[in-house]
């Protein structure tokens, strides 16, 4: 047996669940998992991953749709596999009965336990809504498909 | 089939239905429209997203 140099899994999956706290001033609002929500963006805004946390600018507006966007369920929690730490919503983020005229783009995935700081941004290809239900589907929960992983 | 529109809720026989669908890399998307009288007064879409977001970690060497 050997020593092999590596990010130990159970790290990733550790950072996932807010175990470790390597800088010091951290300071979490909840000892309880944290309550993530998705917001939609116009096609016109400009996040991605220098984007620090959740914001109305560049959010859509419409009827039906409340700022801040939809509440995640969550009730699946971080686990791995192999080398992979991972974690997915546990349903599908569903706005229902919106009227979103403005083509958007974009959902950003957000912690608003932790001051609303930004977890993840997803594009897919410009939509409008009218008097209808948009659904976004989460993918698979595994190692090779879950919405975020750490590999 | 009852649909929700911008003018109520109305039997989808009074409406002309249009569907689509984009698949690519990135999405598995569907939609649905509902037009009367060359109005949009329905659309719903459905977007599957494909490509998770990767974060790859690595450690130093002293």
């Amino acid at each position: 047996m050997a020593n092999s140099q590596a990010m130990c899994t159970s790290f990733k999956s550790e950072i996932l669940s807010g175990i470790h706290a390597l800088g010091t001033t951290v300071t979490r609002a909840s000892t309880s998992a944290d309550t993530i929500k998705a917001a939609l963006y116009l096609a016109s805004a400009s996040l991605g991953a220098a984007t620090t946390a959740y914001s109305a600018t560049g959010e859509v507006s419409g009827a039906g749709y409340s700022a801040g966007g939809i509440t995640a369920t969550n009730a699946t929690a971080p686990t791995s596999s192999g080398t992979t730490a991972y974690w997915t919503p546990s349903a599908s983020f569903t706005y229902t009965n919106v009227t979103l005229t403005t083509s958007f783009d974009c959902v950003l995935v957000y912690n608003s336990t932790q001051s609303n700081k930004a977890i993840s941004v997803h594009t897919f290809g410009a939509q409008t809504i009218t008097a209808g239900t948009f659904v976004l589907s989460m993918p698979t929960n595994d190692a090779s498909n879950a919405l975020i992983r750490i590999a | 089939m009852i649909v929700n529109t911008t003018k109520g809720e109305m039997d989808d026989s009074l409406l002309e239905k249009r569907e689509g669908a984009i698949d690519n890399d990135n999405e598995n998307t569907t939609w649905v429209e509902y037009w009367l009288a060359g109005e949009l007064v329905h659309r719903s879409a459905h977007v599957r997203l494909k490509k998770p977001i990767i974060s790859i970690s690595e450690t130093g060497s002293f």
